[in-house]
């Protein structure tokens, strides 16, 4: 183990020319660009609709700003790996291959969303694409993530779980619980901490004990872990892809700690506040650091693309949102009468074990 | 003779040898046999599937709904029901929502050893069975017998909600019987325990046999009661309670949780909405003190129903 903390780019690595970086093709490249845009048109247009209340209200946990994580480490995601996340899942959600139509739809609580309406923006879910959402309490899903990376370990599957959670979430007990068991058990889970550097309005340094960084604590379970520049694309996905081979060769978990940041509120309650930053900070991020911005000067820079198709992508996304929330709008609303469906499975089935008995006690 | 315990060891063999997507998951499960032995041997006929967690039961309920959701049977033994608190975000938030979020069911069974034994005390003594219930989606059990004990803990297994199996630990090794069942009646379905005709006491777990015991009393003095035992919580059987207070027109509630919220004050309740014409007396409910448990064994005694004070409350109830 090493004494020193390794600290993000300390010796100026080309990320662009790790093997992962080196075998994208010029179209890999401008899907991430699309992928990106896809997820910042996508909220842009939803946080429109909401403050124009034209959205049924509850929670909206914007992810923008952040954008190169989801699509970054996702964009390694095999056949039998997983993601899980909290409930700032919309950009996991769309980089796993989520149509906007469902997930819009599901921001109006539309019958036609992912959850039909029963869950809301912080329950996102794509089994088929092995994304086991979207949840809603901090820290929660932290386990999941290990009983999904334990399943495949269990079948002899090589894969692994990357179960993501913000910075707020290393403080819960639940996380360290979860920690302890990935190393002690070898399983092949990847724990990414998304550092915006907020937990709701409380800042890193006003809620967590470090000595330099949150994923050093990793170090206490012999876990390894690593740094990441979350604004830089290529080193998201060199440094992703040195942990899920880890997780797949050697079935032992990493934690991976990504620096990135939040242009928006903690939810839309906060939306315009600045009360514990200012708008100087947020401005500074917004014109050095984000990832959309860097990206297409990236592709610009080498040539994969000109202002012309950049523009191209910006539209068509912009589109694609717009129509998503045309789709979300004009779909039905749940039935009142389907209140009672999906509650339990043996009921929905029709089963011995679901028609025996009361299950519901309503008046 | 096969004891309860002995049912519910039993039960997880059977689980595990008819289906390898089954595993169990606890602490000290694995070479310790449990802290009660309800694993006793498993470890070692099933390599590999019976795994010793650390002390971290909420980590240990999210691994098992992890696994469950991607295909898995976890059983989750929680060494005291007391302990699962620790756990209760994630079965509570997790599991019981899971279906309802995603159409992905998650077929957990979390064994909640329950209730008490003289001498167990605050921590180690609770009936967890009512805060569960009052939760949709899960399903709760409470086995008040030795086949029961073994083939609903089958069906725990067998159905893809989650379930809380909470095991009774004085019947662990008080009751026995003579061979494990070879059929069983359905999960939702209440059991006529001993049949009467005056009034009707509902019950489940251990109390079941406490008043049983207080119905064998009674019969000496020309009272005969009617114990319904409710099997399941949750679903709750009111068609058969219903039918029973339509024979015996009164009504005994009795379980060894507290009285607040629970399921006493869910079947009296449901019996007054739904039944109120059948009856002759007000209906009335018996609960374990409104306290903590106590350690010592004669105020644990007090704290709990028993025959006798079920009896007390069933000549009140017969009086009016």
């Amino acid at each position: 183990m090493e004494a020193t903390i390794k600290k993000p780019n300390a010796e100026a690595v080309d990320y662009s020319q790790a093997e992962v970086n080196r075998s994208l093709t010029p179209e890999d490249k401008i899907r991430f660009l699309r992928d990106m845009m896809r997820i910042r048109k996508f909220e842009q247009v939803a946080a429109n609709y909401y403050q124009n209340k034209r959205m049924v209200g509850g929670f909206l946990h914007l992810y923008i700003g952040q954008e190169s994580v989801a699509v970054g480490t996702l964009s390694l995601m095999g056949e039998n790996d997983h993601c899980i996340t909290a409930y700032r899942d919309h950009g996991h959600a769309l980089a796993v291959g989520m149509s906007m139509n469902e997930c819009m739809a599901e921001l109006f609580g539309k019958s036609t969303g992912c959850s039909k309406g029963k869950g809301g923006s912080m329950h996102f879910f794509a089994p088929d694409k092995h994304f086991w959402g979207g949840h809603g309490i901090v820290a929660g899903q932290s386990p999941l993530g290990l009983g999904l990376a334990f399943g495949l370990k269990y079948k002899g599957l090589k894969g692994c779980c990357m179960s993501y959670m913000g910075d707020g979430a290393v403080n819960q007990g639940v996380f360290h619980e979860s920690l302890n068991l990935a190393s002690l058990w070898n399983i092949p889970v990847v724990y990414i901490i998304e550092n915006n550097g907020y937990s709701m309005g409380t800042s890193l340094e006003r809620s967590s004990a470090i000595k330099n960084c949150l994923a050093e604590r990793a170090e206490g379970y012999n876990i390894e872990w690593d740094m990441v520049t979350g604004d830089n694309l290529y080193e998201v996905r060199a440094k992703t892809k040195v942990a899920m081979d880890r997780a797949h060769n050697e079935s032992r978990p990493t934690i991976l700690e990504i620096a990135t940041y939040r242009y928006e509120g903690h939810s839309v309650a906060d939306a315009k506040k600045k009360v514990y930053r200012t708008a100087e900070e947020i401005e500074f991020y917004k014109t050095y650091h984000d990832p959309l911005r860097l990206w297409r000067k990236q592709l610009l820079d080498e040539g994969v693309i000109t202002e012309e198709c950049a523009g191209k992508i910006d539209r068509e996304a912009r589109d694609e949102a717009e129509a998503s929330a045309e789709f979300g709008m004009g779909s039905d609303y749940p039935r009142e009468q389907d209140i009672l469906s999906d509650v339990y499975y043996e009921v929905d089935r029709g089963t011995e074990a679901g028609r025996t008995g009361k299950h519901f006690f309503s008046e | 003779m096969i004891t309860y315990l002995e049912a519910i060891r039993e039960a997880q063999a059977k689980a595990l040898a008819d289906d390898p997507r089954v595993f169990i998951y606890g602490q000290d499960v694995g070479a310790f046999g449990g802290a009660f032995k309800a694993t006793k041997g498993l470890a070692k006929e099933f390599p590999g599937r019976v795994l010793d967690a650390p002390l971290s039961e909420d980590a240990i309920v999210g691994l098992a709904i992890g696994a469950a959701i991607d295909g898995m049977r976890p059983i989750v033994e929680m060494q005291f029901a007391d302990f699962s608190t620790v756990g209760f975000n994630q079965i509570v938030n997790h599991a019981a929502t899971h279906f309802w979020r995603t159409g992905v069911p998650c077929p957990i069974t979390v064994r909640l050893p329950s209730g008490g034994t003289a001498g167990s005390g605050p921590f180690h003594s609770q009936c967890m069975e009512a805060l569960y219930a009052t939760y949709p989606g899960l399903i709760v059990m409470t086995p008040a017998t030795v086949e029961d004990a073994y083939s609903m803990l089958l069906e725990a297994v067998a159905i893809d909600d989650p379930v809380i199996f909470c095991e009774h630990k004085y019947l662990y090794y008080h009751l026995k019987a003579e061979a494990l069942p070879t059929e069983a009646m359905p999960v939702g379905k209440a059991r006529i325990a001993r049949a009467g005709r005056d009034l009707t006491v509902v019950a489940y777990s251990a109390m079941v046999h406490e008043a049983l015991a207080c119905a064998e009393e009674l019969a000496g003095e020309g009272t005969e009661i009617e114990v319904v035992d409710l099997r399941t919580v949750k679903p709750l059987d009111t068609d058969t309670v219903l039918a029973s207070v339509a024979r015996t027109g009164r009504l005994l509630a009795v379980g060894e949780a507290w009285p607040w919220g629970g399921v006493n004050a869910e079947v009296v309740a449901r019996v007054a909405s739904d039944g109120f014409a059948l009856l002759d007396a007000p209906p009335r409910r018996l609960n374990a003190k409104d306290t903590p448990v106590p350690f010592h064994p004669n105020l644990w005694g007090t704290h709990r129903p028993t025959a006798r004070s079920i009896a007390v409350a069933v000549r009140e109830v017969l009086s009016q």
